[in-house]
């Protein structure tokens, strides 16, 4: 893309968006948002700075391959499923700890995992869909 | 709240812990969608992926028999996926019937991997072939274990998934030509089934099993439910590639790799036939009885159409092809037994238990005789009947091998297609249908004219002297790979299946008959959902 405001723009839009994916995958739990919204928000946020900076530089700076991504995802849901049998519980079972971090309570649990599962893999798939059909149009 | 207070069985089922055992229900799915999410993580390293999937599939295969001897010896049970209550959450839910299914899909399974490892090219590997085949595994494992209507629906969509990707692997012309028609007629086989899930909630406003089991008791002369029972099986016909939605088969399975075919050809018919026999049979039979001289109908025709079209075909895959068509035909004989309401179970049993045998038959047997063609296809380099040849010279194990499998499809003794077809055919004269049974005997006649070409072609005269074979066929997946001796490894494994299903029919005969009583009267299916005396 040739426009020098979007050049200029782009990586500090890619930046707030990707933040606000984790504001989104995170206020899911009790409000609107969750995983597959987050995921695509930072899916967007790469096809962005893609667009704007071509994706090998997309490439380098996810540091591992977008179907990688969205593999360890996927393990990442499984696992949080999983995790309920050791306890004697049925699959997928929520289970809730509450740890003190810096005297403040932290709510911690397998659906807060499977979601964020959920979140790399859409981001993962979705971005690895968007940057293989810039690919294409650009040689 | 409107809906009906949940029994207090329910709950005291929920409070207590899960034995350990029960916890084996979810593992053919978790072990399968763990190792395909790895495997994706490592596919650069292509010379990994043998390593990682045969021991996987082994893994799925050691659990798939687990499950199969408990539930074998305790009978179905059930596990609520994350503890919801019985008719409103996911129940996984696994009786003796989808335990046969799941331990000898996981049996190709996992020979089709070991064949696999050698005569799939780095290229796609790399691209993903072990990962889509684990996925498919994982959506198979899913339709065969799961209780709940709408997530059979689901897992449906799984295994097309991966099924799309394995099928379109490598981008040939031909292959994409066969992928559009698989997926587009496929996904209207799914929007139908769909929209059937969808009346049914509307009318039953559950989507348990077990629940609707309940219901449509009350429900016997409900038009509505018989329309819903009437759009499953049109939908499930068409998955199973049943006469007249039969045509998409022939068109597709014969377009990608040998063991991509094998594994369709196997599994993917029989899931359809799985989810027909679930839902008709066992949700919905005072309208099964209504339609079962439709289904006569259909079976009739599908077996003739397969048969038929067998004899017609020269090319090995496109013979098979039909043959795999003849197979759903023979099982839907056994669907065809009609039932009347309240009347003692005695002859749709004895039928169905015999339509299960054939289908754990049909499921190894054209498996392991597409991977056959496979390994034809790499020592000849054509897969066609015109110019292969004199194999039985170079390879008699190979040829024997052939041999078995052939007989066994054809459905003469002592090989595993005979029992299931004298224990159709003895239920098609019982229920008073020997036009029935007339077909399925000449439909086994015909398939045994079209095995006798195979073998008398393939294996038995010289190799003809036609030249021109390698610039025709360089665009197929022929004689690409090098000369390995461990291809034939899976065939053994499924010929020593056939043999012991033929010669000593006892044990499965007395599993797949307790299937069969189990679908006919699912008391012990619905207790396990809901516990106590439901």
């Amino acid at each position: 893309m040739k426009s020098i405001i979007f050049r200029f723009t782009a990586p500090y839009l890619s930046v707030l968006m990707l933040v606000f994916s984790v504001f989104v995958l995170l206020r899911g739990h009790n409000e609107p948002g969750g995983g597959f919204i987050g995921g695509l928000i930072a899916a967007s946020a790469f096809a962005i700075y893609g667009i704007a900076a071509g994706v090998a530089s997309v490439r380098r700076a996810l540091t591992f391959h977008p179907m990688a991504i969205a593999a360890s995802g996927l393990v990442l849901a499984v696992l949080s499923g999983v995790l309920s049998l050791p306890l004697g519980d049925r699959f997928l079972t929520a289970q809730w700890a509450f740890p003190k971090i810096f005297g403040e309570e932290l709510a911690l649990s397998t659906p807060l995992f499977f979601d964020i599962g959920v979140y790399l893999v859409v981001t993962g798939a979705i971005t690895s869909i968007a940057l293989a059909l810039e690919e294409r149009d650009h040689d | 709240m409107a809906t009906p207070a949940p029994s207090a069985a329910v709950d005291a089922m929920l409070s207590t812990p899960v034995p350990a055992a029960d916890m084996l229900i979810v593992m053919p799915l978790v072990l399968s969608f763990l190792f395909g999410s790895v495997l994706l993580m490592v596919r650069k390293r292509v010379e990994w992926h043998g390593w990682i999937s045969v021991p996987g599939f082994a893994l799925v295969f050691a659990a798939d028999v687990a499950l199969l001897f408990k539930v074998a010896t305790g009978g179905p049970f059930t596990m609520m996926m994350g503890s919801w209550r019985a008719p409103f959450g996911i129940a996984f839910t696994l009786d003796l019937m989808g335990a046969l299914f799941l331990a000898t899909a996981g049996f190709v399974a996992l020979a089709a991997a070991i064949f696999a490892v050698v005569s799939v090219d780095r290229q796609e590997k790399r691209y993903g072939f072990f990962p889509f085949l684990f996925l498919m595994m994982g959506g198979v494992s899913g339709a065969f274990v799961t209780g709940d209507i709408f997530n059979l629906y689901v897992w449906f969509e799984v295994l097309l998934i991966g099924s799309f990707g394995l099928l379109v692997l490598g981008s040939r012309h031909a292959q994409l030509d066969g992928t559009t028609k698989y997926a587009f007629l496929n996904l209207v086989g799914t929007t139908l089934f769909l929209i059937a899930v969808a009346y049914l909630y509307g009318v039953f406003g559950t989507l348990n099993m077990a629940d609707i089991a309940r219901q449509a008791a009350d429900r016997t002369e409900n038009g509505a439910v018989a329309t819903i029972a009437m759009l499953f099986l049109v939908a499930f016909a068409m998955k199973a590639a049943a006469f007249p939605l039969n045509a998409w088969l022939p068109a597709s399975y014969h377009t990608p790799r040998f063991v991509v075919s094998a594994l369709f050809a196997g599994l993917l018919t029989k899931v359809g036939v799985y989810a027909l026999i679930r839902v008709l049979v066992m949700l919905f039979p005072a309208q099964h009885a209504g339609m079962a001289g439709i289904v006569a109908w259909i079976a009739g025709l599908t077996m003739m159409t397969g048969a038929l079209g067998a004899l017609a075909q020269t090319d090995i895959r496109r013979l098979l092809n039909y043959v795999v068509i003849a197979g759903i035909g023979t099982v839907f004989a056994g669907l065809a037994i009609p039932q009347a309401v309240g009347a003692a179970p005695g002859a749709l049993a004895s039928g169905l238990s015999g339509a299960i045998f054939y289908a754990l038959h049909s499921i190894v047997v054209m498996t392991a005789l597409y991977l056959a063609a496979g390994v034809i296809a790499r020592r000849t380099g054509a897969s066609t009947l015109e110019t292969v040849g004199g194999l039985w010279r170079e390879s008699p194990l190979l040829s024997a091998l052939c041999l078995v499998f052939l007989l066994a499809v054809s459905g003469l003794p002592p090989f595993s297609g005979f029992w299931p077809k004298v224990m159709l055919v003895r239920a098609a004269f019982a229920a008073e249908l020997p036009w029935l049974a007339a077909a399925i005997l000449v439909s086994g006649l015909i398939l045994t004219i079209a095995s006798a070409r195979v073998f008398a072609f393939a294996f038995w005269r010289p190799l003809p002297q036609a030249g021109g074979t390698d610039t025709e066929k360089s665009g197929d997946f022929n004689a690409s790979v090098p000369e390995h001796p461990a291809p034939l490894l899976p065939l053994v494994a499924l010929a020593a299946f056939v043999l012991a299903a033929g010669v000593w029919p006892e044990w499965l005969s007395r599993l797949t008959t307790a299937a069969a009583d189990g679908v006919v009267n699912p008391t012990a299916y619905i207790q396990s959902v809901f516990g106590g005396g439901a």
